[in-house]
């Protein structure tokens, strides 16, 4: 399973309702997500991706969207 | 030793429902009850100061505690919501409880800590009470002042409330020992949660609560941890009341059933530093008094500041 499958994956279980995002679209100010779900989200990122998301890097615009989440993983992987 | 002796709050007469926020902000009612758990709020009357809040509540806590202003060695006043650059609120209450015995001349610090001053507030006092015995804590708010009651306000509007608390620290006795605190800061985010003079309170929700959800268990479990005490054996957690979703967040990451942590959100609103204070005294006035086990308080705000508090009961 490729990274933005996973991504997608993690995205899909944490929403309350089916989704389909495209991978540009904004999770949270689309309200595909809501606000308390993303700190569920960089916590199911560290699990997945056995990295560990410092405290400089909680800012919500790095896991704002599925091609922005994949860039983070990928460059800390 | 440092020991909690009493709490006290005040809490101003009008409510403010849910309904009447929503007209003013644009906002569904049953959605602000939704995002956060917040049923109604109070706010103070025009006349009534931040200082004055903060003394009502330190009143309560010195008649709950049985004990003389005479004997208060230190004032510790949190706010955010001050009116004036300076002086904080910290002296004024300090005069104003002359009344209740506070000699003139003890000192009175401010701690410009908005949520989380209170809990740096008792942090400190637990530190310093074997220099001042007995150190009055009050947390005190008017943040019906510094939001937008307007549709551009709504996300930040919605969420707080004006009140005040306070706790009685003491080197002698009371009805729990302070095992222990963490207190931390981060600076990094200052600009996430921010107050200038004459503006209203700007907020980045998103980082704020993504911050709060890692930070708060973290500091939680750091003074659980180097204590030998698991979260399970904690019969109360007693929180800043910022925001329900929240507290149910935290209490996820700790491991413990919600049913474990206090929360009047629904009743107050967020009253930033007031809120663990005025939480900890319904606490302690319900429960606080047949309590059985450790509990522990912790807060989260501004800053970033974070930290916990972790408390036994005390019988003497």
């Amino acid at each position: 399973m490729d990274n933005r499958t996973k991504i997608v994956s993690i995205i899909r279980h944490l929403a309350t309702k089916p989704i389909d995002p495209a991978a540009d679209e904004s999770l949270f100010e689309s309200g595909l997500l809501d606000s308390f779900s993303l700190n569920d989200l960089v916590t199911a990122l560290e699990s997945e991706f056995a990295i560990q998301v410092p405290d400089s890097d909680l800012t919500p615009r790095k896991f704002d969207s599925i091609e922005r989440i994949e860039a983070y993983v990928e460059s800390h992987s | 030793m440092a020991y909690l002796r009493a709490f006290g709050r005040y809490l101003p007469a009008r409510v403010v429902d849910n309904a009447e926020i929503a007209s003013l902000v644009g906002a569904d009612p049953a959605w602000i009850q939704q995002v956060s758990g917040i049923v109604e709020r109070r706010f103070a009357a025009p006349e009534e100061s931040v200082a004055a809040l903060g003394l009502r509540a330190g009143k309560d806590c010195l008649e709950a505690a049985g004990v003389s202003g005479s004997e208060v060695g230190l004032i510790l006043v949190s706010s955010g919501s001050g009116e004036r650059r300076f002086p904080g609120p910290a002296t004024e209450i300090a005069a104003m409880l002359a009344s209740a015995g506070i000699p003139a001349g003890v000192p009175a610090i401010d701690l410009p800590i908005a949520s989380a001053g209170s809990l740096f507030g008792l942090s400190l006092a637990a530190n310093l009470c074997q220099t001042y015995r007995n150190i009055l804590v009050i947390g005190t708010e008017v943040m019906s002042r510094v939001i937008r009651l307007e549709p551009a306000g709504r996300d930040t509007a919605i969420l707080f409330g004006d009140g005040a608390g306070a706790c009685l620290v003491s080197a002698e006795t009371g009805f729990a020992r302070i095992v222990d605190s963490v207190i931390r800061s981060d600076g990094e985010f200052a600009d996430s949660l921010r107050l200038h003079w004459d503006g209203t309170i700007y907020m980045e929700g998103r980082t704020i609560i993504l911050h709060a959800s890692r930070k708060l268990p973290r500091a939680i479990l750091e003074v659980l941890n180097r204590n030998q005490t698991k979260a399970g054996e904690i019969g109360a957690f007693v929180m800043h009341q910022a925001n329900l979703n929240l507290i149910t967040r935290v209490a996820q990451a700790v491991g413990v059933p919600e049913s474990r942590f206090f929360s009047n959100v629904q009743r107050y609103g967020n009253t930033s530093s007031a809120s663990l204070l005025i939480a900890a005294a319904e606490w302690w006035s319900e429960v606080g008094q047949t309590m059985e086990g450790p509990f522990v308080m912790a807060a989260f705000g501004a800053g970033l500041n974070w930290g916990a508090l972790l408390a036994a009961p005390y019988t003497g």
